[in-house]
């Protein structure tokens, strides 16, 4: 159905470039009228009515996958589009995120009780000595929104720590987080501590962070590079393909 | 020592037209001489005394009019994670003592006062605006003990925040504030990470209480410049700016390498000093040598701001 959501519809002029306007409305039309008062309640925080409405809509049998892609992820993009053009910042992101934390906790159980694969493990973590997490925790909730399993090991993590919980959880993914221009050489001696496990072939690391950059990223040897949590999902999926390939040529 | 004396000289000074200089960065000069990346620098003020006096004195010797203390991460929230949580007074103390026992008569102590590092619940986080106070309080409170003539809030991102911080300091204490934001340039222009412009934040931070306002961090000196243009068209107050040496390189095993080298930041505190921006320094990246550059060029070249700026008196 066309977006009826009159809050939706000023919510989605935000988004002007073409690719993602098209994208963002088909997924918007996809929704009825009440995953678009999701997708509204979720743009504007209302964790309340989230929490309210995903649990109505479960209830009237609206499958899980429904509620999560077309109503609460479909607010997500806008969310993210919004935050990345500075037309909202963290505070209204993190409200946002309070949000879909609500609606997640009807949707998760429902999920992992469905015995579908996760897209792919991922550990994340702040590196040691800093600990700013606000990017982190938004790019764990935009990854578990994606069908990622997030182990999140939190602020000041050591090499040790980050190489230890990619053995336990038989990741592939590890995400690194920094907001210090001091505490950046962490993720270098992180992805070291890789080598010398002898791991760094068996994962894919991806680095971000407010003074991190594509430039410090490639010279300290990360795999990836975001400049935001919206992009996180994306490289999420691009690296994982890439170890795909790269374990399979190995084979 | 308290903020009355202390106000005739510091403000007395700017309002009179002169440019001071503040250091450069504390957490990169301890770096460089092997504090590991992310360890906690306040426990340094008891188990390298020599070293942060040294480091204050390296700063004094360079030109500085004043320095600040090794007291970033001074406040509870951030004690917390090293398991120092109880210790705030004993280290905000010591960190004020050792810039003042080297400090040369007429030199000023700074106290460095950094976020909490969290988000204020009223914007999504979980910090309580009570609890915050009362932090920023107990910290700032130990600073003046220990001989601090003012202190700098310093690398907020949050205008509330910095604003209960400015509170806290004028309420408990009778030290100089000076209150410096950090702003990252996105698509739209120069945001704080919560999403006020520096037109907004030093309109705001004057009306909260600060003597003196400015931005610190960043992300190289000629973005500094643009935004100390931007707040100096909508207010004629005293701003303060230090910037870091630009945006580092990885070298491997190694400190990161800043690529701006003293002159070519002098190049640029020059610009800043004809706006005026009335206190000047470096963060990150920036040493001794940068400061001594900067105050040969604002002293060598005898630059004052041509106006005094406004300075508010209080008792």
């Amino acid at each position: 159905m066309p977006i009826m959501n009159e809050g939706l519809l000023r919510e989605y002029e935000f988004v002007t470039r073409p690719g993602e306007r098209k994208h963002i409305g088909e997924a918007l039309e996809r929704a009825d009228a009440l995953m678009q008062q999701v997708a509204y309640s979720l743009i504007t925080g209302a964790h309340l009515e989230v929490d309210r409405l995903v649990k109505e809509a479960l209830g009237n049998g609206y499958a899980a996958n429904t509620v999560l892609d077309d109503g609460l992820l479909a607010g997500m993009a806008i969310v993210g589009v919004k935050f990345r053009d500075n037309i909202i910042f963290v505070p209204e992101v993190l409200i946002s995120a309070r949000a879909m934390k609500a609606g997640m906790a009807h949707i998760e159980p429902i999920l992992s009780a469905s015995g579908i694969p996760p897209v792919g493990t991922v550990v994340m973590g702040t590196v040691k000595g800093d600990l700013h997490d606000i990017g982190k925790n938004l790019c764990i909730m935009m990854l578990r929104g994606a069908g990622f399993v997030v182990h999140d090991l939190g602020v000041d993590t050591s090499p040790a720590k980050f190489v230890a919980a990619v053995q336990q959880h038989g990741a592939q993914l590890v995400g690194m987080s920094a907001l210090l221009t001091t505490t950046m050489p962490n993720m270098g001696r992180t992805i070291s501590a890789f080598e010398e496990a002898g791991l760094r072939d068996e994962v894919r690391i991806m680095v971000g962070g407010a003074p991190v950059t594509q430039e410090f990223a490639d010279e300290m040897g990360a795999d990836g590079y975001g400049e935001n949590a919206v992009e996180c999902v994306d490289k999420a999926r691009e690296l994982l393909k890439l170890l795909k390939e790269l374990q399979a040529a190995k084979r | 020592m308290n903020r009355s004396n202390h106000s005739a000289t510091i403000l007395g000074r700017l309002s009179a037209g002169e440019i001071l200089i503040a250091d450069g960065a504390t957490g990169t000069y301890l770096q460089n001489r092997g504090l590991e990346p992310g360890g906690a620098p306040e426990m340094l003020n008891v188990t390298k005394p020599e070293l942060i006096r040294q480091m204050a004195k390296d700063y004094f010797d360079a030109g500085a009019d004043m320095v600040l203390t090794n007291s970033f991460g001074g406040t509870k929230f951030r004690l917390r994670m090293h398991g120092a949580e109880e210790r705030v007074r004993e280290l905000n103390r010591l960190a004020a003592e050792h810039a003042r026992s080297v400090a040369p008569s007429g030199k000023y102590v700074v106290g460095s006062v950094g976020p909490t590092g969290g988000m204020l619940a009223t914007l999504g986080g979980d910090l309580d605006a009570n609890e915050v106070y009362d932090g920023f309080a107990e910290q700032i409170k130990a600073l003046e003990e220990g001989g601090a003539d003012a202190v700098v809030i310093e690398t907020q991102f949050v205008l509330d925040e910095a604003k209960i911080a400015i509170k806290a300091a004028r309420e408990n204490t009778k030290v100089v504030v000076f209150c410096s934001m950090t702003f990252d340039k996105g698509p739209r222009g120069y945001f704080t990470m919560a999403g006020q412009t520096p037109e907004v934040a030093v309109r705001e931070l004057f009306a909260a209480g600060a003597d003196v306002a400015g931005t610190n961090c960043g992300n190289g000196i000629d973005r500094m410049v643009e935004i100390a243009e931007k707040m100096r068209a909508v207010s004629d107050r005293p701003l303060w700016v230090k910037s870091n040496a630009g945006i580092p390189r990885h070298v491997k095993g190694q400190p990161p390498l800043y690529p701006e080298n003293p002159a070519y930041m002098a190049e640029r505190f020059e610009k800043l000093a004809d706006l005026p921006v009335n206190v000047l320094g470096g963060c990150c990246g920036a040493g001794p040598e940068h400061i001594r550059a900067l105050a040969d060029v604002v002293r060598g070249r005898g630059i004052r701001a041509k106006a005094g700026p406004s300075v508010i008196g209080r008792g």
